[in-house]
Order: C-alpha cells, then structure tokens, then sequence
C-alpha cells in the first residue's frame, strides 16, 4: 500500500486538487444562496449542466467559442435563475426550508428530464479549446494545459467572490440584509433586489463550472446529479452558508478523494460522505459554520 | 347430502379448470416486460430503445405469424440496483401478471434477476447483461442469456489486441460483477497467449473523473490500458486518455465492451482505431440496414444498439415458442426455446444451448476515421466474423450445473 512513489503521489495530489476547484466553485454558489436566502437550491447541479449544454449549443449553433462561453453562459443562465428567483422563490422565503428544498429538487428533475429527452444520456462531446490543448510535462506527471487553467481559473473566482462578499461594501449590504433585512431597508436599499441579484450569482457560478467541465466531462443531461450530492456534503462538511468554509473544503475533499483513489480506489465515492458522518458528529454545525 | 356433494363436484371442476387455464396463457394475456436503465448512465443503451424494439417485435410477429397472442409490452427502470431490479420483478410476477423479463443490463441487476425468475419459475430473457456467469455457475432452467457476455467480449477483442503485440495490460474495472467477470475473462486470453496483466485499478461504478486511474495505468508502463467498464464510464476515460496524452505516449486503449451509442457520444475523432467486438451492427446487409431505419425513425432518429437488436429478435423467438406450447409456462418456454432452432432477419440462423447462451456469429470492428464515415451511425468497419461456435465459450467449460 505504501510503495507508491512520491513522485506517483503529487500527481495524485495535484489531480486531487483539481477536481477540488470544481467542488468550490459549485459549494461556494450553494454557500453563498444558502447564506443569504436561505434556500437550499436544488436545481443547483441541473443549473451546472445548463452552463455545460450552454457551452455545447453557443458552439455547435451560433459557432461561438469556449470563451464566448464562458462569457455568454453564466450570465443567460443566472438571468434564468432571476426569473426563478422572482416567479417562484420569492414566494416562499417566509416557509420552512423545505419548501424551497422540494421546488428546487422539482425544477432540477423537470429540466434533467427535458434534456434526457432531447439529447439522451449518452451526451455530446466538447472539445478542448484549441488555445488550451496540449500538455507539460512536469517530471512526476504529465499536465493538460486546460486542466491547469481550471484550477487558476476556479481559484481566482473563488477568492474574488470571498473578497467582494467578505470585504466590500456591497459584500456588508449583502451580510446585513440576511440578519435583517427591514432595518437595511429602512437605509434605502433595494433589499428584495439585491437578494435576487444574488440568486441570480449563484446560479451563474454553477453554470460557469459548467462550461468549464464541459471540455473534460461528456455532457450529458446526469452530469449535474451525479456531482450535487457531492457539493451538498461538502457545503455540510465546510458549514451551511460559509462562504471560506465551501471553498476551503471543496479543494480540501478534493484531495483527500484524490488520495482515496490510490488507496483504496472502491472506496473513492463514499469517503466523502464518510467524512461528512464523522465532521457533523463532532461539530454539527460544520467544520467553519457558527452554531446559531 | 346430494347438493354437499354436487357443489363439491362442481368447485373442485372449477379448481382443474383453473389449473388447466393456467396451463395456457395466463390471463389471456402474454405480458413482456422490459427493465433496464432507463435514465442514468445505460440508457442510450438499451433504455427507452429497448421497449421501441420489443414494441416493433410484438408488431412484426403478430403480423408475419398471424398469431392470435395477446400481447402487452410494459417497462421499468431498475437505476442499476440489484435490491430495486429484484422488488420490481416481484412485483411484476406476484401481482401483475408479467411472464417474461427482457433486457436488464448490468450484471448485478441480472443476477438479481436470474434468482428472483427461476423462484417464480417466469421467463427472463437477458441481452443487456455481460457477466458470463448467467451461463456458467448461476445458469437457470428459466434463463436466456441472448446477446454476448464477457468470455465472448474477451476472446473477441482481447485476442486481437493481444495478437497485435499488446502483451502487457493495465486494467480499469467497473467495481461490480460486470467489470470483475470481463476483468477476469479477459485476464485468461491475456495469460493463455502468453501475455501478463501488470495490475488494475476497481473503480466505482457512474464515476465522473477517471484521471487519477489513467494517471495510475499510466505508470504502470502496460502497454495496453484494458476499459473494463462500459457506457458512460467507457466514454469518460477514453475523452480523458486524450487528455492526458495516453495514446501518443505510446499505450493503446482497449474498449472492451463498446456500444454504438458510445462511439456516437464521444465523436469519431475521440473513438477511432478502437477495436470493438460486438454481436450486431445495422450496417451488415440489407435486411439489418431495412430494420434499423424503422427503428431510428421510432426512436428520435437514434440507431439500434446490438441491445436493442437483442430484445428484438430474443422476443420473436420467445413468441414462436408459447404458439408452439400454447402456453406460457416460464420454464417450459424457456425450454421450447431451447429446442426449437432460432432465425431471424437481424442475427440469423442459430440455437439456443443447454446452459441457456444464444449462439450466433459477432463480429470483430474498428471505429473509422472521421475521413471514412459517411454520416451519422456509418461508425464501424468490420475486421473479422468470429463464427458462432468459436464466439462463446465451449459449453463444458462454464461450470454450469444443467450441463451433464
């Protein structure tokens, strides 16, 4: 068991990594909505597809490339989680959690299943952008250039959606309207606004790691679910509503999977949730989360 | 006393009428249904596809025959889970009048499947299946096992690969009964041709990112990198291969269990020069190509699959079999399908053995070039025929209890 090489193991380590930005940027769009609207969005990983089938279509229909997409995606998308956000969401803040829960879970099924149908399960292919193929060698392990630019890519994104909620003004409206939203109103601001402004954020970073993985992933109509329960034991794992806490945790179990599957690779998809069993019996409210 | 006696009479001929109905066709009615994957990682497999075929087969023999059968066709999606597969087809036989199962996909359902039918003493036709074990230790008087199993997906492309040079392999197994069986079929031709198997990587089933197992094969310095898997898995690690430079670095793939739907999800230019044994494919001669543009045109305009081919023709010949018995008796049909020899347009003339493997010719293909495909679904050239009785394993070789 431990005859693997050094060398062997920082390739591990560094795919564990890279997997890892994808659990941060999906947690940290689940943290930030949780944090500040309190729902647990659902649709979370069918938005993340959404971003990957965006991709497939600009390309394919309009001929517009990966970094149109990566432009153009996000922000369709997220303009579709606003009409979410005001048609439907915005009528059930006052309700129980699960409310929101069941409507997103509903929404994610509705649109997984229009995909399926259209598209089948198989998926289609993406090709890496021409300006990403190709690969260095570094000695212990051989990099895809576009691998190295999800893991810049994710992390910048990551620390800059932390810096602007953690440490603008904007980022202090935010965290006030969410502990109470009648006094930041009465300052005159736009709070009902701002909330589905935030919404519409957080989906977008779902899709815009959707665009990302869909060079690497097939895309397909199952790719969301496959990978939301993941992203749900991590945003448990780091904290509900911790925004540090999801990414922090999202490149941290990134790792460890990494290293599950040079261990004891049959267990690679359960020692997450092995872990999440073990962090809530010790700290329930999550590994960076405050106990309100 | 005289009217105790007469009702007495008259019950128990109500009780032999009863019995002797049943001895016909159970409630009038001969109810096919189809449990596979319908909506996760197998379902452009068999899926939906799978009741399109078994729908057209109803048609097709109900016309040709003029059979008077009643017939219904009625689907589940078993989600790839053994407990889920078996609590359906309780169901299906205990209160909802199903005779045969068709189709089910991935092996552990299957197995699932075997034991829970020949309880019931039902009918289960298996094409979306792989482990040879349905026919070798678990064989059933009450199973079919139609399509192609991993001893057959082994020596086809296994052999070949091997012939070629590739001496030296690196596996990556699907971590379930399927992957182990193909791993361990595969790994037989590879050791009686004098090659070695240098490790293998059990990775879970529906994982999404196989690059530390690629990563893993690579150092492994084998020079072929044997996919033990099947569907989405398959079609993920040959995209990430390329990724990872695996091909150029000089180690070859081998596919081991490819579908046609696979090659079209990945793209040509992803799938070329793999290698694929397969028991049917549309372009093969006039009558595959007329069967296969009527069930494009019912299903979205999606090619058949060898499944999809396999529950066509497995339900033809199981309809043959209940007008010769007039019955459909679970286990006596299975065995008149046995007996009776089997023809259809899609895999031609074969039988059915003791230990319930169907026996038809497969075919050893290569994906083509992106510059040699016509269109859409013109994927495969085809290398070799592998003659029906050198395709599966010899029948004295399975350990199949049904075989004296």
């Amino acid at each position: 068991m431990f005859d693997i090489p050094i060398q062997a193991l920082m390739g591990q380590l560094l795919i564990g990594l890279i997997n890892g930005s994808f659990y941060a940027l999906l947690s940290l769009g689940l943290a930030v909505i949780f944090g500040l609207l309190n729902i647990i969005n659902f649709a979370h990983g069918a938005q993340y597809m959404l971003g990957a089938f965006g991709a497939y279509l600009l390309l394919n229909k309009l001929g517009l490339s990966y970094w149109w997409s990566l432009l153009i995606v996000p922000i369709v998308v997220g303009a579709t989680g606003v009409v979410i956000e005001r048609t439907m969401l915005a009528r059930l803040y006052k309700l129980d959690h699960l409310y929101g829960l069941l409507l997103t879970f509903g929404l994610a099924l509705i649109i997984q299943g229009i995909f399926r149908n259209e598209y089948g399960s198989t998926g289609l292919p993406y090709s890496i952008p021409p300006q990403l193929s190709g690969g260095k060698n570094l000695g212990f392990m051989f990099l895809p250039n576009y691998r190295a630019w999800v893991i810049v890519a994710s992390a910048v994104v990551c620390l800059g959606t932390w810096f602007v909620i953690e440490r603008t003004k904007l980022g202090g409206y935010l965290r006030a309207a969410t502990e109470n939203p009648q006094l930041v109103q009465a300052f005159g601001i736009n709070v009902p606004r701002m909330i589905t402004l935030t919404y519409g954020f957080g989906v977008a970073l779902a899709a815009l790691a959707g665009v990302m993985a869909a060079p690497i992933y097939q895309v397909s109509p199952q790719m969301g679910s496959d990978l939301i329960i993941v992203v749900f034991a991590v945003v448990v794992i780091g904290g509900m509503g911790s925004i540090l806490g999801a990414i922090v945790t999202g490149f941290g179990l990134g790792l460890i999977e990494g290293l599950t599957k040079v261990f004891y690779p049959e267990a690679s998809t359960t020692v997450i949730f092995v872990i999440m069993a073990i962090v809530l019996l010790i700290r329930p409210a999550g590994l960076f989360g405050t106990q309100k | 006393m005289k009217r105790k006696l007469l009702s007495t009479l008259l019950a128990a001929a109500g009780l032999l009428a009863a019995s002797l109905g049943h001895a016909q066709v159970s409630g009038n009615v001969v109810k096919i249904g189809v449990m596979n994957d319908m909506s996760g990682l197998y379902s452009d497999v068999g899926g939906p596809g799978s009741v399109v075929a078994a729908k057209m087969a109803v048609e097709d023999y109900l016309k040709a025959s003029g059979s008077k059968l009643k017939v219904e066709v009625v689907s589940a999606d078993h989600q790839n889970k053994p407990d889920v597969g078996s609590s359906i087809a309780r169901k299906w036989f205990d209160s909802e009048g199903v005779d045969v199962i068709v189709d089910v996909p991935t092996s552990s359902v299957a197995l699932a499947i075997n034991q829970v039918t020949r309880e019931k003493g039902k009918a289960f036709l298996d094409t979306g299946a792989a482990t040879s074990d349905l026919t070798g230790k678990d064989c059933s008087p009450n199973t079919v096992h139609w399509l192609y199993d991993t001893w057959m997906l082994a020596h086809g492309t296994g052999s070949a690969v091997v012939k070629q040079g590739g001496d030296s392999w690196f596996f990556l197994t699907a971590d379930y009964a399927f992957g182990h069986a193909l791993e361990r079929d595969t790994t037989e031709v590879i050791k009686a041709a004098g090659g070695k198997v240098l490790g293998s990587v059990k990775v879970p089933l529906n994982t999404q990112d196989f690059s530390s197992f690629l990563l893993q094969a690579q150092a492994s310095k084998a020079k072929v990198i044997g996919l033990a898997n099947a569907g989405g898995d398959t079609i993920n690690s040959i995209k990430q291969a390329s990724e990872f430079g695996i091909v150029q670095g000089g180690q070859k793939l081998a596919g081991l269990l490819v579908f046609l739907s696979d090659v079209h999800g990945l793209g040509l230019q992803k799938a070329q020069g793999l290698q694929v044994t397969t028991a049917f494919y549309w372009d093969l001669n006039d009558n595959t190509r007329a069967w296969a543009k009527r069930f494009a045109a019912a299903n979205g305009g999606k090619y058949p699959t060898m499944d999809h081919a396999g529950v066509y023709a497995e339900i033809l010949h199981y309809l043959k079999a209940v007008d010769s018995l007039k019955s459909d008796d679970g286990t006596k049909v299975v065995a008149e399908m046995k007996k009776l020899p089997t023809d259809d347009i899609l895999f031609g003339k074969g039988m059915i053995r003791a230990d319930g493997r169907k026996l038809h010719p497969v075919y050893l293909v290569e994906v083509k070039k992106p510059s040699e495909s016509k269109g859409p679904y013109d994927y495969y050239k085809v290398l070799q025929t592998i003659p029906a009785d050198k395709a599966f394993r010899p029948l004295n070789e399975g350990n199949c209890p049904l075989v004296k």
